[in-house]
């Protein structure tokens, strides 16, 4: 997002607090200055560590996950290829809402009633959902990018004796990466927009801080205006990271 | 066992992309050290017929024999590659790699070559293609003829015994062709079995023990090349040869 229009959306905000009509906004439910404001805004703040973590997790997994699923299902073989075109289709289906209900209430019966005995906290049920329910995507991502290098470089791969691993590892894969990142970057700013599932099973992360404070203290449009910020923060800042990324790889390929 | 044996013994191959009969009961061997050149209109399988050879195209039915090793399984074909280099017409060399890079992956990793083994051997094939200097560079730094340059040097630093050629100069401009061609004819002259298709008809003149024209997926003449262009004997290849000779 340009950061003009940020500067916009900031200044409305400050603009529309200031001078509406009295009644309206009530920013001193979270005003640092004074003691409760500056508790409320600690514990508002005090979610980026579980949204964080939360994604940074999940989209690890997801990646990890959407590599696997994406390698057999480029397979010549049609019954190598079968099974991964079956879990993108039934995971692309799910919805997370009920998917995230299903993993925290129902997984735990199933995995016990095969003599698995976990519990499954609302931290885990959350990375587990957003992980499986994203790396239906993150697989086409890949297999879009690793197809879109030349069949004419597997081909000289193998002709110089590489295995099948190896021509990934250090022909396909270094080239596709540059063609995969960007709509990876994309789907990390889903997972952390998405994080916020994770508050109604009682994860403690931003959206569900800023939930309780509303019960608390009555004052929706100003936590959740905060909330919206926060998030932004947030998108902004990987956004920013990923263009670094992006240049930094131009820069290296063009040395 | 490869001594008494063919470099390459094709029988009866068959191939088909879906109802197209693509090759047609081809036979075909190859002693050692013979250079044959593979001519004939586009679309006749002659591309295709190298390309079965090391198994980047997987054949219908019928017998392959490289260097003694029946092609049969993976572990048979992973064996076959290992004998024989190929360049391609797009030379397809690895964009985000060096030149020096891209020739010494396949020691390094396929054979268990150390980086400074590969090197060494990478730097001698560089100079042998006469293009040593550039070795630190990225292949789209350089002309189309040394890319093409490179790969018959990333092929031969897998010291492969047979060497199979696709149309090597087709993708080059008229310009560069030669100095591709002359490291061909280097290449011959040491004695390396290579089939070769292409159309430069100058080249099969100063290079090839024997041509080949093909035609609708059959091989249709086989001959010494001073017969072959002397007097070709089928309808079909007296056309061919006089279109592509004309000009």
């Amino acid at each position: 997002m340009p950061r003009k229009t940020l500067w916009a959306i900031v200044l409305l905000f400050t603009l529309a607090g200031c001078s509406a009509a009295p009644g309206t906004w009530g920013w001193y439910v979270i005003d640092p200055t004074t003691p409760a404001g500056y508790n409320n805004i600690r514990f508002l703040l005090n979610g980026f560590g579980a949204t964080i973590l939360l994604s940074v997790i999940a989209a690890a997994l997801s990646m990890t996950i959407g590599l696997l699923v994406a390698l057999p299902g480029m397979s010549s073989n049609r019954w190598i290829r079968l099974p991964s075109r079956v879990y993108i289709e039934f995971i692309r289906a799910i919805p997370l809402l009920p998917m995230l209900f299903w993993v925290f209430y129902g997984l735990p019966v199933v995995l016990k009633s095969i003599g698995i005995n976990v519990s499954i906290d609302a931290f885990w049920g959350a990375i587990i959902t957003l992980a499986i329910s994203d790396s239906a995507f993150t697989a086409e991502i890949y297999r879009s990018g690793i197809q879109s290098i030349s069949k004419g470089q597997t081909e000289a791969a193998k002709t110089v004796g590489l295995t099948y691993g190896q021509t990934m590892r250090y022909v396909i894969l270094p080239q596709a990466i540059r063609r995969i990142l960007p709509p990876l970057a994309n789907q990390f700013i889903y997972i952390v927009k998405m994080s916020a599932f994770a508050s109604v099973i009682g994860m403690q992360e931003l959206t569900r801080r800023a939930n309780e404070l509303v019960v608390t203290e009555y004052r929706p449009l100003e936590i959740y205006t905060l909330l919206i910020l926060e998030y932004l923060v947030l998108v902004l800042v990987i956004s920013f990271f990923v263009r670094w990324l992006e240049r930094k790889m131009e820069a290296d390929e063009s040395r | 066992m490869s001594e008494h044996s063919p470099a390459i013994k094709i029988s009866a191959l068959n191939k088909w992309y879906d109802r197209f009969h693509a090759l047609k009961d081809i036979d075909l061997t190859v002693s050692h050290g013979e250079r044959i050149v593979i001519c004939g209109p586009s679309g006749s399988g002659k591309s295709t017929l190298i390309r079965c050879v090391n198994s980047l195209e997987a054949h219908d039915s019928g017998t392959i024999t490289v260097d003694g090793i029946e092609m049969k399984d993976a572990a048979s074909i992973y064996d076959i590659r290992a004998e024989v280099g190929m360049v391609f017409q797009q030379f397809n060399l690895f964009p985000h790699l060096t030149i020096l890079q891209n020739l010494t992956l396949g020691p390094m990793k396929a054979r268990g070559l150390s980086r400074a083994e590969a090197e060494a051997r990478a730097m001698g094939y560089l100079e042998r293609v006469r293009i040593p200097d550039q070795a630190q560079k990225k292949p789209r730094e350089l002309s189309g003829g040394q890319q093409q340059r490179v790969a018959i040097a990333r092929s031969l630093c897998m010291e492969p015994k047979i060497m199979l050629f696709d149309e090597p100069t087709s993708a080059l401009d008229p310009e560069m062709i030669s100095e591709v061609l002359d490291v061909i004819v280097d290449l011959a002259e040491e004695g390396m079995t290579m089939l070769v298709v292409t159309h430069e008809m100058g080249f099969a003149r100063r290079a090839a023990d024997r041509m080949i024209f093909m035609d609708e997926g059959q091989i249709i003449e086989t001959a010494p090349p001073e017969e072959f262009f002397g007097a070709p004997k089928s309808e079909r290849c007296q056309k061919f040869l006089s279109q592509i000779l004309q000009h």
